[in-house]
């Protein structure tokens, strides 16, 4: 693990009322609202109805984020690498799902508001049982077990009727007809508000979470585990209370989704669903909170987006992946903080002019890259499906020669011009920040 | 139709099945065993590498024929992993052991959608002049491939065996497992070894991918399915031990082997002992699932049961 490449920043709480508040937590505040009013952007006044696509998808947006922060709970705060943790989202959901049909049945009168509590708990408890073998390990051992535990809970899935009804999996109503606020819930949007309710909800337990005595002694034991024993800390507690508490907003993740599809199957315990959230996590940076927010959302509206358009997205995941690996270990959020001294010594304006220059050549392997993979995957997925390969109206035939020599050129040449104008980024990159270094000096 | 047959007969026939499918996992095992324990990378992508060894050889066969594709085929695996030894995973190397992780996963997924688009499904068959009986025992065919498949795995296991122990780089690997920092105080190339043992593993996982493909299936989630198994055997094994990786792919092969034909499950035991199961008894459901059912879920159990007992697996030399 790297060791003291992962910071979490922590800033006193200032008393200073509201204002102060207010001028801390704008962009969270204000990311709210976004949340709240952007679905009406979408919302056609003929018929009175939301753009299904747009809500589902901010639906799944919210879900993301939820599972996200609670996989980072592991991965960035405890330094716990998880390769199960799909686990405890899709257990959540099942948990759920046969809650509402409990619920249904007159059973359970629990508010439908009320039922990520119950996947919350489904997720605590059996983070609790298989956290408990898990966390006795750390590292790679660990990552092994929650391995093996995500691959076992995906085989019991297919193999059990009676919890996870098979590969059918369980499905369910969510207008069980038990509400605080009389509401039905037969519209999504209404369902979307649920979630975003229960998103900041979440995201705000685990904010305070990560500032509490448990989330210290995570990062402490993450950096160095012996300090953390010598100073009187069972690492083993650490990672089980950690462990546990992810357990629970993954569980709150998977009631969610169960709200949202009205359905459960073993995809929600399988592997690429944690490697979605490694991804995520990944690709926002694990060393800032807002970090896995920012790939929740990034990586839910390239894949609705992408998957519109071409059939290739594992292709160009495996592809941001190792961009990110290669050059921004500390992900998206990673490389914003990294102009934060410039930011602060006012020397913004001199980058914009290297960035421009970058953005062409990087447009054009971007294209020429793209270009490729559809011709390829025209050539073979798409014949046997009987498309075409169409932009614009013009159709492109993928076995002729003109298309794939474009291709070719643009990466070919946008490639050497990238080359080039990296250089030159780095050359005005470390003047800048040896410039800000100085005036910090002088001052 | 099992059921029928002498106990004697299932035992015997299984047991060579059984070793057949786990010399499979320790070719593929091994290298995974080596490049883990050396350069503390979990290859994500060796399966992907096992995956590739089929379908090149199903290319490579269509036009020579299967024998050269049986040398050609690793030999283009073991190219592949050195130049992404050399040209990416060093780069990443620097960025900490999880970067380099998440580069194998980003690998392993642009492979399985690349095989997929340039291959697809694959009626990848066994060669005809395997495609007969060997033997028969008890009545029923040894298939001549599975006894070509144990033989070269026999072949590949001594050929590792002296090249470990009877050459100066064997040594230098042996003692890189495990201590890596010491074998590169003394002088030696450890990137050089490195790259040798990544493009060699590659080698193996693409030598099992020819050899397996046509006896298993060729298809693009192959290393899917293949992946997690592998990394049960490694780490069931422990880091560091060739021995341990020898010994768990076997017990690998043998478990997943019994389990398919021993149609037995805890209702029956407890019948035995005069305990009957209805559908009325309390987890009914888990205990009346017979055991070929359960068999995929017998690896991960053990893996999880020896970690927990043993956290540096069956034989490992250090902590994981």
């Amino acid at each position: 693990m790297s060791e003291g490449a992962i910071r979490t920043t922590a800033r006193p709480v200032a008393a200073d009322g509201a204002v102060g508040f207010l001028r801390r937590q704008w962009p969270w505040l204000a990311t709210l609202a976004f949340a709240v009013v952007v679905p009406w952007f979408s919302y056609d006044w003929s018929t009175g109805r939301h753009s299904g696509f747009i809500v589902s998808m901010l639906s799944q947006i919210g879900i993301s984020i939820v599972f996200a922060l609670s996989y980072n709970m592991l991965m960035g705060q405890a330094g716990l690498l998880s390769f199960g943790h799909a686990v405890f989202l899709g257990l959540g959901g099942y948990v759920t799902a046969h809650v509402l049909n409990a619920a249904k049945g007159g059973a359970v009168p629990l508010p439908l508001e009320l039922t990520p509590l119950a996947g919350a708990l489904g997720g605590l408890g059996f983070a609790i049982v298989l956290g408990y073998f898990a966390t006795k390990q750390r590292a790679t051992a660990f990552a092994m077990i929650t391995l093996g535990i995500g691959e076992l809970i995906t085989s019991c899935a297919l193999m059990f009727q009676t919890f996870f009804g098979g590969e059918g999996g369980v499905s369910t109503n969510r207008m069980t007809g038990h509400s605080l606020f009389g509401l039905g819930y037969g519209a999504p949007i209404q369902v979307y508000y649920l979630i975003v309710a229960w998103t900041a909800l979440s995201m705000v337990g685990m904010l305070f979470l990560s500032r509490t005595p448990l989330g210290r002694m995570a990062n402490a034991t993450r950096d160095n585990y012996e300090r953390a024993q010598f100073v009187g800390y069972d690492p083993r507690m650490v990672r089980f209370f950690q462990f546990a508490l992810s357990g629970l907003f993954a569980g709150i993740a998977g009631a969610l989704y169960t709200l949202t599809y009205e359905i459960v199957t073993y995809d929600t315990v399988a592997g690429p669903m944690s490697a979605n959230a490694l991804l995520m996590t990944y690709i926002g940076g694990v060393g800032v909170f807002a970090g896995p927010v920012v790939g929740a959302v990034l990586i839910v509206l390239l894949q609705s987006w992408v998957s519109l358009l071409s059939n290739s997205w594992l292709v160009y995941a495996g592809v941001l992946f190792i961009l990110m690996v290669t050059f921004a270990p500390m992900g998206l959020t990673g490389l914003v903080l990294m102009h934060q001294p410039i930011w602060r010594g006012g020397r913004m304006g001199r980058l914009v002019g290297p960035y421009l220059r970058l953005l062409v050549p990087a447009l054009l392997v971007v294209l020429g890259f793209v270009l490729a993979v559809e011709l390829c995957s025209f050539l073979t997925i798409g014949a046997a499906q009987g498309k075409s390969f169409t932009l614009s109206r013009i159709t492109i035939d993928p076995r002729g020669a003109g298309a794939w020599l474009v291709a070719g050129l643009l990466l070919v040449g946008g490639g050497l011009w990238l080359r080039v104008a990296m250089h030159g980024f780095g050359v005005a990159w470390s003047a800048v920040t040896e410039d800000v270094k100085r005036a910090e000096v002088r001052a | 139709m099992y059921e029928k047959a002498p106990l004697m007969e299932v035992l015997l026939v299984s047991l060579l099945n059984g070793l057949v499918y786990g010399m499979l996992l320790f070719m593929l095992a091994s290298g995974l065993t080596l490049i883990f324990s050396m350069m503390g990378v979990l290859n994500f992508a060796h399966a992907s590498m096992y995956m590739l060894g089929a379908y090149f050889a199903y290319s490579v066969s269509r036009v020579i024929g299967f024998w050269p594709a049986l040398v050609i085929a690793p030999i283009l695996c073991g190219v592949l992993g050195a130049l992404i030894e050399m040209y990416a995973l060093r780069r990443v190397h620097r960025n900490g052991h999880i970067a380099e992780l998440l580069f194998t996963v980003g690998l392993a997924f642009i492979i399985e959608k690349g095989v997929q688009m340039a291959w697809g499904l694959l009626p990848y068959r066994v060669p005809p002049v395997l495609d007969r009986a060997l033997f028969h025992i008890y009545g029923s065919n040894f298939h001549a491939y599975r006894g070509f498949m144990l033989l070269i795995s026999v072949l590949m296991f001594v050929a590792i065996w002296l090249l470990l122990t009877r050459t100066r780089i064997g040594l230098v690997i042996q003692a890189a497992l495990t201590h890596p920092e010491m074998v590169g105080a003394l002088g030696h190339n450890v990137p050089r070894v490195f790259t040798i043992v990544f493009a060699g593993g590659s080698v193996l996982a693409g030598l099992a991918g020819v050899i397996g493909g046509n006896y298993l299936v060729t298809e693009p989630s192959m290393a899917a399915t293949m992946g997690p198994i592998v990394f049960v055997v490694v780490v069931f094994g422990g880091l560091g031990s060739l021995t341990g990786c020898f010994v768990a792919s076997l017990i690998m092969g043998l478990v997943q082997t019994y389990a398919v034909v021993l149609d037995v499950s805890f209702a029956d035991l407890l019948a035995r002992l005069g305990l009957h199961v209805t559908s009325a008894t309390p987890l009914a459901e888990v205990l009346t699932m017979p055991l070929p059912r359960v068999g995929a879920l017998l690896p991960y159990l053990m893996l999880i049961l020896v970690l927990l007992l043993k956290p540096r697996g069956l034989m490992g030399t250090r902590d994981t």
